[in-house]
């Protein structure tokens, strides 16, 4: 395929996810401000109070980096695993693997396609936030990139996710037990420095504990780790991803009987 | 050597192709194909022969375990993304997005051949017109009913126009007007120079369409040759005539008739012989023939030999 046509066909695997997920926009992009909505609530304003500071903020501050950031890696995640996946299951990814596309320009367009809700996502809960708190960015290059970097992280990691499912429950296998306790544990609601030694060392053997603090960092100013040695993380980890996406998709692995 | 022009190429040459799937079946047990530029080509045979496969092979949906396959002298080995953009694929089962409107279906596979927006709406106005399903382009393709289904896939396999059109049955399930109105459009684009491959169930379909066919039956080729010689093999017709006699009716010399029923008889006629003496006999014995018709379509009974002599 000539360049131009590359570029056309990659075009429209990414408008044809961005149609697929404002096409569903009530699953897609309603229920993490609702969630958004139940967090401040709930920790930020109920029991938050009781909590006092952390890292020199009030609870509220310190904890809405981490929520948006759990807001936009859910969502890239979601995406690329249900949209990969539903179209294994109708088959409608055929469609692509018997034109001549690269298996790249898959990957980019639904990657992409993942980035895009996660940061319409991340927009929607930030505006959510302003409501219960203020926010004010530390470092908007920072911010930026981290946010665009893990999302893109979290949508490849779905379509890792998707290529080996089988059934609708494989998709919400690893969300349900690798992610969410991840995330949990990731430092979104308080900083690892309360922790004892061991569990600091253990803490940071956890990769969502770099981006949410980077994040953190980019708004608040604050961090546990190093925030070059987040970057560095995130960026090999995408590339990795990339790499064996790439090889899973020629191989045929889950596609090709 | 005598310079003849552009050189006779093979839209599609296949050489020893094999097919093992993951679960132990044997799919394909070394099929050799040709299918000549501009052919109308028919792929027959029963259930599970191995025709899918083929032509998922083809395709690239499907992993081929042995030999080898060329679409226009590319050898998808070596360039599939090329010898893919040669192909259209109208798939036997419904392969599009039950949400996606008709005409993003379509023009969204243009778009993955790397067609532009303008020209794919141009091509989508123009084919699912001729398919008749123009109307219907802005319902979600659920809505739409089996036979619109068909004619999608028909469309949007033809959106990036390719040198070889494969459809694995694409009358499965299309009442008989719009069966007709298929194999005319089908004529036409074969006419302006497309090649089609074809498979079917319904060997009348083969018949009217195709020159060349292959019969495949349990993985392999059992038959490979022109409609014209194939049914130039048929040397014995079976007639059935509705006829009015109550009694006995007796054998006419030269024909092998059997007495369905009451009202029913059916003759065997070789290909030389002539209809009159049977009649002249009948009618001597006071038998009025009210009716007939052939018993099954030629092909068909062809078929039913071929495939059950494999079986035997
Ligand atoms: N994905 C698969 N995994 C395992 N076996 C398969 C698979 N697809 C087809 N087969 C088997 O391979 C054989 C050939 O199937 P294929 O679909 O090619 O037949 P076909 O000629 O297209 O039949 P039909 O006329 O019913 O469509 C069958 O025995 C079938 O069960
Ligand atoms: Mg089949």
């Amino acid at each position: 395929m000539n360049p131009h046509g590359t570029w056309i066909a990659f075009r429209t695997i990414l408008r044809k996810e961005v149609t697929r997920f404002m096409r569903i926009w009530p699953q897609t992009l309603v229920p993490p401000v609702i969630t958004m909505v139940l967090y401040f609530i709930i920790f930020g304003t109920l029991i938050g109070t009781r909590i006092g500071e952390m890292g020199g903020f009030s609870y509220m501050e310190y904890i809405t980096p981490g929520l948006i950031m759990m807001s936009v890696t859910n969502s890239a995640y979601s995406n690329t695993v249900s949209s990969f996946f539903s179209a294994k299951f109708q088959r409608s990814i055929e469609e692509m693997l018997i034109s001549p596309v690269p298996n790249y320009v898959i990957i980019l367009g639904f990657a992409l396609g993942g980035v895009l809700r996660g940061l319409i996502i991340g927009v929607l809960v930030t505006a959510t936030s302003l409501f219960f708190t203020k926010l004010s960015v530390h470092h908007l290059a920072v911010t930026l990139s981290i946010v665009v970097l893990t999302a893109l992280l979290f949508s490849l990691g779905g379509l890792v996710n998707a290529i080996f499912a089988r059934s609708f429950d494989d998709i919400s296998i690893v969300p349900t037990f690798v992610l969410t306790p991840l995330t949990y544990l990731g430092g979104v609601f308080y900083s690892i420095n309360l922790l004892p030694e061991f569990w600091q060392g253990v803490s940071k053997a956890n990769p969502i504990l770099y981006m949410v603090n980077a994040f953190r960092y980019g708004i608040l100013g604050v961090s546990d780790i190093r925030v070059e040695v987040a970057f560095t993380m995130i960026a090999a980890a995408i590339l990795l991803l990339f790499a064996l996406i790439n090889l899973l998709l020629n191989r045929g692995t889950g596609l090709r009987s | 050597m005598e310079y003849t022009g552009r050189p006779a190429m093979n839209a599609l040459s296949i050489r020893g192709l094999t097919k093992t799937y993951a679960n132990g079946v044997s799919a394909l047990t070394g099929i050799d194909l040709d299918v000549a530029e501009g052919d109308f080509f028919g792929l027959l045979g029963p259930n599970g022969a191995g025709k899918s496969t083929t032509i998922g092979i083809i395709c690239s949906l499907v992993r081929k375990s042995s030999g080898t396959v060329r679409v226009f002298d590319v050898d998808v080995d070596e360039n599939f993304p090329l010898a893919k953009s040669y192909i259209g694929l109208v798939p036997q089962e419904f392969n599009f997005s039950v949400f996606e409107q008709a005409i993003q279906v379509v023009t969204n596979q243009a778009g993955y051949y790397g067609i532009p927006s303008a020209l794919a709406h141009e091509r989508a106005e123009y084919y699912l017109g001729k398919l008749g399903i123009w109307a219907k382009r802005h319902e979600p393709t659920r809505f739409l009913s089996g036979g619109m289904k068909r004619r999608l896939m028909i469309a949007r396999a033809l959106l990036h126009e390719p040198r070889l059109l494969i459809l694995d049955e694409p009358t499965a399930g299309v009442d008989i007007e719009l069966r007709r109105s298929m194999w005319a459009f089908l004529r036409e684009i074969n006419e302006a120079g497309r090649t089609i491959i074809l498979t079917t169930h319904y060997l009348e379909e083969a018949e009217s369409l195709c020159r060349n066919l292959a019969i495949i039956d349990d993985g392999r080729i059992i038959q490979n040759t022109s409609v014209r010689k194939l049914l130039s093999q048929l040397n014995c017709e079976t007639f059935v005539l509705d006829v009015d006699s109550g009694d006995e009716i007796d054998e006419v010399s030269g024909y092998s008739m059997r007495r369905v029923d009451e009202g029913t008889l059916e003759v065997d006629v070789k290909r030389e012989q002539s209809l009159n003496p049977l009649f002249a006999a009948l009618s001597t014995q006071g038998v009025n023939v009210l009716s007939m018709r052939n018993k099954a379509n030629r092909l068909e009974e062809l078929f039913l030999d071929l495939v059950g002599e494999e079986g035997a």
